[in-house]
């Protein structure tokens, strides 16, 4: 789970410091040109940078790696789905693979959708991977205008996430109990997967529902202007990475452009 | 400080024919300490409720009148922030509104670290940013809270846990202070870590608890309010005078008054060979080896301090987990428990878990019984058979059609033992069977526990409740050796 983790980053790296909704801004504008074009040259410059800026994020490279492999799963998955069932086999055949033809043409569509795979998801774990989740949603709420009651809200919830696992783990133990186990029958198994997970549901609902009374009873979202405790300012500097984030998505879709090998995903 | 005046008050829930609670008359000065008594049933959280201002007018319908210093409860909460709030001398609040601390601390929680969570009523209350952290501190240690404010919130046991949601209420400077039972989910260790807090921070607020545990309430109140279940109070007064002159009646209704003690329930009969023997069985971070044998017709108590492995030791001697060393074995069966088919288990040794809704399967408490009976492939007519006769025994019968996630906690343990016993094993493991039971329950499992041994079933519990090892016990396991608790070994994490 990338967002149920702690920050790994140092954080008094220049980058790790900023604010947190200037992190976020930055991610989402720098990761526009990828979602614009599908030329494999654009996702490419962009993991090139993204990776370039990591150490000042603070973090090291091995930490990303071990916060990206889901993306990793992910792209060797992607890969081998495109290879097997791409419906265009241009290009020169490379291998001969019984009815799988694998062509250049192929190759190269699977690698473009690999690295934009890589290059969307890096700056988003690089945000989380140096942000705590408390300032993120002090920032939301004074930075960017979010209302209260959805990003403390949110944050609470998310305080009790961690109970479903353990929650998870009781409930299974408990149906072996019963009497209740699949053997060795996939039916009864994904049977017993859905009970089990409705019963957490059920659960889950029954407990945020109590959070919700103790947050009222502490008056939250009474209608009251909420005051700040710790307080998240937005600086020059936090600006300039917002700006900075445009400036360098332009200059990768600017030389993708000039090198016409810009193909709108439209 | 708030003077607390209820006129011909009722409440029914949307949707309920009964009344939750109705006709109560009564006024609390200012300062003063009630412990609200009544059997389950009688409407106390509910009043509580109300007092919270968290019965919106929406929810159910309201008879007579509630009023905290002459407002209504649903506005001093909100109203707690206005003019009045800031009144006080050098900028510091008066005490007003309502603070209200509930039975789970994790559902009150509501920050990543310490200082916010207390800081978070805090800032809904507008609070200039100055102010806030000079209070929290300032709640904290009335607590006696003795971490830094960085101190993550998920790491901190249940009494602890407490402590700070009291902190959190205490930092608001409530008029009126509410607790539902707020040890009742807590260990003997974690429940005397809150009630030390209370004393701690006594002041002048007014108080209203509810608490089955009179004993360890009393010295914290003056004064005695005893709800009637259909309706009005019972009696009111100094503590002194309402346990003299109500105390069996309240006994037999199941609260636990102080001076009435339970005759022990020990076995006649020395126990028959071992049903199940473990050999310094462990768990890797949970459990140190240990080794123990259960025979028929005895039961066992395993104790000790909270992360000495209890649980875990119930789960390995009930077949649901697999010790990472060591072996256990039972039942003329070469293989071990935790290998067993579900089916085949259940047959043998029955577990019931601490929370009781963690094993309900089914929306109806007929059918719950029956989904044992049913795997081990017993015929309709037996099934039926079997479910009347639990039924009946844990006076279930009027519920047989309800929701079990909408029974009460004592209908719920009784529910869950029953499914236990549907099935008909040698072998009874239980994880704190009496935690939070009023006295009517707790007296109904013990000797329901008893008649069991007494047939020939062997019983292990897991407990920290003395009485319930004085009065049953055959034999008791401790366990030592406190370690930090870690989750259920499954998979490794980086």
């Amino acid at each position: 789970m990338i967002l149920a983790a702690h920050p790994v980053a140092d954080p008094s790296a220049p980058l790790a410091r900023r604010n947190p909704v200037a992190k976020l801004a930055a991610a989402l504008l720098f990761s526009l040109p990828l979602v614009a074009t599908l030329d494999p040259l654009t996702p490419a410059i962009a993991l090139a940078i993204e990776l370039a800026v990591v150490p000042l994020f603070g973090v090291r490279y091995s930490t990303l790696a071990r916060r990206a492999w889901p993306v990793l799963i992910a792209s060797l998955g992607l890969l081998v789905t495109m290879v097997l069932f791409s419906a265009t086999r241009t290009g020169t055949p490379l291998l001969d693979l019984g009815p799988f033809d694998v062509t250049t043409g192929v190759l190269i569509s699977a690698l473009g959708l690999v690295l934009r795979l890589f290059a969307v998801a890096i700056p988003g774990v690089l945000v989380f991977a140096t942000t705590d989740p408390t300032d993120l949603a002090d920032a939301l709420v004074q930075n960017a205008k979010a209302s209260p009651r959805f990003a403390i809200g949110a944050l609470a919830a998310f305080r009790l996430l961690p109970l479903l696992g353990q929650e998870w783990q009781m409930l299974t133990l408990a149906r072996r109990a019963r009497g209740i186990d699949a053997g060795r029958n996939p039916l009864a198994a994904a049977r017993l997967f859905v009970s089990t997970a409705f019963a957490m549901l059920v659960g889950a609902l029954r407990r945020g529902g109590r959070l919700a009374v103790a947050m009222d009873a502490r008056g939250f979202d009474s209608g009251l202007p909420r005051s700040y405790a710790r307080r998240q300012i937005f600086r020059p500097a936090d600006t300039a990475l917002v700006v900075g984030a445009l400036a360098l998505s332009s200059l990768t879709l600017g030389i993708t452009i000039t090198l016409g090998l810009f193909r709108s995903i439209i | 400080m708030s003077t607390v005046v209820l006129r011909g008050f009722g409440w029914r829930h949307a949707g309920r024919k009964a009344w939750a609670v109705r006709d109560v008359d009564l006024r609390i000065e200012h300062g003063e300490r009630v412990l609200l008594l009544g059997p389950s049933g009688a409407g106390k959280s509910t009043l509580l409720a109300a007092l919270a201002g968290l019965l919106p007018d929406d929810s159910g319908e309201q008879a007579g009148t509630i009023e905290i210093d002459g407002l209504d409860p649903r506005n001093a909460r909100v109203g707690a922030a206005t003019d009045a709030w800031f009144s006080g001398r050098r900028g510091e609040p008066g005490q007003r509104g309502v603070g209200i601390v509930f039975q789970d601390p994790q559902t009150q929680l509501v920050m990543a670290r310490s200082g916010d969570d207390v800081a978070f009523g805090l800032e809904n209350r507008g609070v200039p940013p100055a102010q806030i952290w000079p209070w929290v501190s300032d709640a904290l240690d009335r607590v006696g809270f003795s971490y830094p404010i960085t101190r993550s919130t998920a790491a901190l046991s249940g009494g602890e846990a407490q402590r700070l949601a009291l902190a959190g209420v205490l930092a608001l400077r409530p008029g009126l202070l509410l607790l539902d039972e707020p040890t009742a989910n807590l260990d003997p260790a974690g429940a005397t870590l809150v009630r030390e807090s209370l004393e701690r921070s006594r002041d002048d607020a007014t108080m209203i608890l509810v608490e089955h545990r009179v004993a360890e309430a009393l010295p914290l109140i003056d004064r005695v309010v005893v709800l009637e279940p259909g309706g009005g109070v019972r009696a009111d007064g100094g503590p002194e005078m309402v346990f003299a002159a109500y105390g069996d009646r309240l006994a037999d209704e199941g609260v636990w008054v102080p001076g009435f003690t339970i005759p022990p329930l020990k076995s006649a009969t020395p126990a028959t060979p071992d049903l199940v023997r473990a050999e310094q069985v462990t768990v890797a971070q949970r459990l140190a080896p240990v080794s123990l044998s259960v025979g028929a017709g005895e039961v066992l108590a395993v104790t000790g301090p909270n992360g000495a492995g209890k649980s875990t030791l119930a789960l390995l001697l009930g077949g649901l987990l697999a010790p990472t060393g060591g072996r256990i074995h039972g039942f003329d069966d070469e293989r071990p428990p935790h290998k067993w088919r579900a089916a085949t288990l259940t047959g043998r040794i029955g577990s019931v878990f601490q929370n009781p809704e963690h094993q309900f399967v089914t929306s109806r408490v007929a059918d719950e019984l029956a989904v044992g009976p049913r795997r081990l492939g017993r015929s309709p007519a037996e099934v039926a058979r079997t479910v009347e006769k639990l039924l009946e025994r844990l006076r279930l019968s009027k519920l047989a059609g309800a929701n079990p996630y909408t029974l009460s906690g004592g209908e719920a343990r009784r529910l869950s033992v029953a499914t236990a016993l549907a099935t008909a094993p040698r072998l009874l493991v239980l994880d704190e069977p009496t935690f939070g039971q009023d006295r009517r329950t707790w007296i109904e499992l013990v000797t329901l526990l008893a008649t069991l041994r007494d047939d020939g079933h062997g019983i292990v519990a897991v407990t920290h409740d003395d009485d319930f090892v004085q009065a049953l016990a055959d034999r008791t396991f401790p366990l030592g050796t406190v370690q930090p608790k870690q989750p259920l070994p499954r998979r490794r994490r980086s």
